[in-house]
């Protein structure tokens, strides 16, 4: 369902994506890691043309990303994302923050998108939440709102751009097990993280990155029992030592 | 040295008359300047480099003149070039509008670069376009974070429309002096224009530390 091939992004002079080639199948849950700097969220970002890319190509059920010719708002309502900050929208509650798209962008009734909204809430266990402002919710009840918000949209894929990284430990179990249940549900998952406990639960496979560059693209047994590349074998050891 | 309440009750329908006039000045002048502010702003953030330059050119150009030599060159050079006076009214009217655009648009660009890229990400994720991200979620949590600063740019205006006076627009400052020179009462006038500029600036700091607080995010 999304391929990427051969993709290359520079900054001005620095390269920061190499020659990134990777694929996507319907229903397949895919970790990206890797250290920090490696490109990862830059990657992810490519996918729904948040960064823009200069060599390669991309596309989502078909659509090329980097095509002049492509509607990018209209290809991006159909992938959902979730970010590492959660960016809830502050002015909003979390049912506003839910309905916002679904009203504006796909031109649903109110009521309805209200309805839906709650019903999103109560699946990620926050429907009691649904008036609140996001300054009043801890950070994991903010990501799930956000996983909610994109969930609205009925999304053929979803992008998980360090979902966890910003939670405290507590936090971290309740966004998992709401993107773990997104997963055994069949949704198309493509997730930056570090949290490898979630990657050996739930991920098809996994892609290791460093320097840019797709190092490692393995099905998840293949890479955590015997990773090829040293790069890869020190990162698991480092990460899994404790 | 007698202070004479009555002879400032007196003149308070002559008074007011030129408060009216300051009023017109000072509303004209922030809903223009707003409106040129925001031209300015989004200029400066198009990206587009003649653009960028332009407004960036135009706001640095007026912040470092003085509002009296601006009223100057308005009142008299502008007719110059038009061919025919356009009064002091309008020569004050443009010249604010012209300083103050500067100000009101590095506010309003100041308020629209503090929110964080990832919030416009998340509203182009979610399908909304550029144009749709700016209205429903950059400008509305922009607006809240710049309105105390924007008051407060609305009060400085409120007071700087006392320098009409150079231009012999009548406004409250000017007429509390032409009826304080004609009466020699000039120590009443004078303080009981200060005491209004006082009570009317007084309230609305109060007003914006009100907002302040209210609206903190």
């Amino acid at each position: 369902m999304i391929a990427i091939d051969k993709v290359s992004k520079w900054y001005g002079r620095t390269q920061v994506l190499a020659d990134c080639t990777t694929a996507v199948a319907r229903g397949e849950v895919v970790v990206v890691c890797g250290p920090s700097g490696s490109g990862k969220s830059t990657l992810i970002k490519c996918v729904n043309g948040l960064e823009p890319f200069q060599q390669g190509s991309i596309t989502v059920d078909g659509v090329s990303v980097g095509d002049k010719a492509t509607k990018l708002a209209k290809l991006r309502a159909r992938i959902g994302m979730v970010f590492q900050s959660f960016e809830l929208y502050p002015h909003m509650t979390a049912t506003e923050n839910i309905t916002l798209a679904p009203i504006k962008v796909l031109g649903r009734d109110r009521v309805e998108a209200v309805a839906r909204a709650h019903a999103l809430l109560e699946r990620v266990g926050m429907r009691e939440f649904a008036d609140r402002y996001p300054a009043n919710l801890s950070g994991g009840q903010q990501q799930r709102v956000a996983i909610a918000r994109a969930l609205a949209m009925e999304p053929i894929a979803m992008l998980f751009d360090e979902p966890t990284s910003a939670l405290d430990p507590e936090t971290i179990t309740e966004v998992l097990d709401a993107m773990m249940a997104l997963a055994q549900d069949g949704m198309t998952m493509i997730v930056v993280t570090h949290e490898m406990g979630f990657a050996s639960k739930v991920a098809h496979r996994v892609v290791f990155m460093d320097g840019g560059r797709i190092v490692e693209d393995a099905p998840k047994a293949e890479f955590f029992d015997r990773p090829h590349s040293p790069r890869a074998q020190a990162f698991l050891s480092k990460i899994l030592r404790h | 040295m007698r202070i004479d309440i009555p002879f400032i009750v007196d003149h308070l329908p002559l008074l007011w008359q030129g408060m009216k006039v300051t009023l017109l000045l000072t509303l004209l002048g922030i809903v223009l300047g707003i409106a040129l502010g925001a031209l300015l702003a989004i200029a400066r953030l198009s990206g587009i480099r003649p653009l960028t330059v332009a407004a960036a050119a135009y706001v640095d150009l007026f912040r470092l003149l003085p509002l009296l030599l601006i009223i100057f060159w308005v009142y008299f050079l502008l007719p110059l070039w038009l061919g025919r006076p356009i009064g002091g009214f309008y020569s004050a009217l443009v010249s604010f509008v012209l300083y103050e655009a500067a100000y009101f648009s590095e506010i309003i660009r100041s308020g629209i670069l503090g929110i964080r890229r990832g919030q416009i990400n998340a509203g182009l994720a979610s399908g909304l376009s550029y144009a749709g991200t700016m209205r429903h979620i950059v400008l509305p949590q922009a607006l809240r974070n710049m309105l105390p600063v924007l008051l407060v740019q609305c009060i400085n205006l409120f007071k700087s429309t006392s320098l009409v006076y150079v231009v012999g627009v009548n406004d409250f400052l000017m007429a509390a002096d032409v009826i304080g020179t004609k009466d020699n009462r000039l120590i009443e006038m004078y303080g009981f224009v200060a005491l209004v500029y006082f009570t009317a600036c007084f309230l609305a700091s109060l007003a914006v530390n009100r907002l302040q607080r209210r609206y903190a995010l």
